[in-house]
């Protein structure tokens, strides 16, 4: 599997998933800058964590104009895969290639602990390694984490089987307690229609091996390595 | 010509940062205050002298940047 991670002035996760990348495939993936309108063609993109230009205007707003998005909006809807995690959540909804947006957390604070999530379906290139239904445990760390969309917008997801992930309580229930920053329904990860792109808020790549506290989020990796390679 | 934009969020749309300003208020000894919707406000200088069009780029502008159109409206004035 070839995979290229976007950087943009402000991103600060793109070595930890550059390294989760390496850790299942082997191999570096391919860096690539937000003014590069063109890069080699890949079998994953991946839209990683952090402040892309400072969270000026909204989280992920002016990093959705760069060249290099324009270039992934194209390869996005020609089915190539795209992985968006944290900061790349926020960017791609902005982009318009995931429904909903990233507001405020519910209670304004930064929020930086291990979460718990449902997986609600394994039925995607991203999740086929785990059970629906399955509990994870992967850390979080945002301040713009809160998952909107409107009731039809809701309905569809729900009715298409677009909702990953949502946040639980570590038995899997799906309550208000284990809702780290108010989102709708519990949301944590949603994908477009054909599945081929996915944006959660939480850090698989920081839960890949057992000194950094859980492996959960390897699965993850090790699913997309098995569909795309 | 100069315009400004006013972004604020939709209806319905929960607000805490507007519900935090309204306590702290509250808590400073302003009890008249109730709801606070909290936005944003942009100015911008435009090489443009013709309003129609200006308000129809600016009206462009916040489709494709200033707003986000999922749980904000916006309003444009054009001043001198």
């Amino acid at each position: 599997m070839k995979a290229a991670v976007l950087v943009f002035p402000g991103s600060n996760r793109e070595g930890d998933v550059a390294q989760a990348i390496e850790l299942v495939t082997g191999r570096k993936p391919q860096m690539v800058w937000h003014g590069d309108g063109d890069f080699e063609k890949t079998d994953l993109i991946v839209v990683p964590g952090g402040f892309s230009y400072g969270d000026y205007l909204r989280c992920g707003a002016m990093a959705a104009q760069s060249p290099v998005m324009a270039e992934v909006k194209k390869r996005a809807a020609q089915g190539v895969p795209v992985l968006a995690i944290c900061n790349g959540f926020q960017i791609v909804t902005e982009a318009g290639l995931l429904p909903g947006t990233l507001m405020r957390n519910a209670h304004l604070k930064f929020v930086c602990s291990d979460v718990h999530l449902k997986v609600e379906t394994s039925q995607s290139l991203f999740t086929n390694r785990y059970q629906a239904g399955q509990v994870i445990r992967v850390p979080v760390a945002h301040a713009e984490g809160n998952y909107f969309a409107d009731d039809d917008t809701l309905k569809r997801l729900e009715d298409r089987g677009q909702i990953a992930f949502r946040y639980c309580a570590p038995d899997g229930t799906v309550n208000g307690t284990g809702n780290p920053n108010g989102s709708i329904r519990n949301i944590a990860g949603v994908f477009n229609e054909t599945k081929t792109v996915m944006g959660l808020m939480p850090h698989p790549e920081n839960a890949v091996e057992p000194m950094f506290g859980g492996c959960d989020g390897k699965a993850l990796f090790e699913g997309l390595v098995e569909a795309l390679t | 010509m100069k315009a400004r934009v006013h972004v604020t969020l939709k209806n319905g749309v929960l607000d805490p940062q507007g519900k935090a300003i309204g306590h702290s208020l509250n808590r400073l000894g302003f009890p008249e205050v109730g709801d606070v919707r909290q936005g944003k406000f942009i100015e911008l200088e435009l090489a443009e002298t013709d309003q129609a069009k200006a308000k129809a780029r600016l009206d462009e502008m916040c489709r494709k940047l200033l707003a986000n159109t999922v749980i904000e409206n916006y309003s444009i004035e054009l001043v001198g």
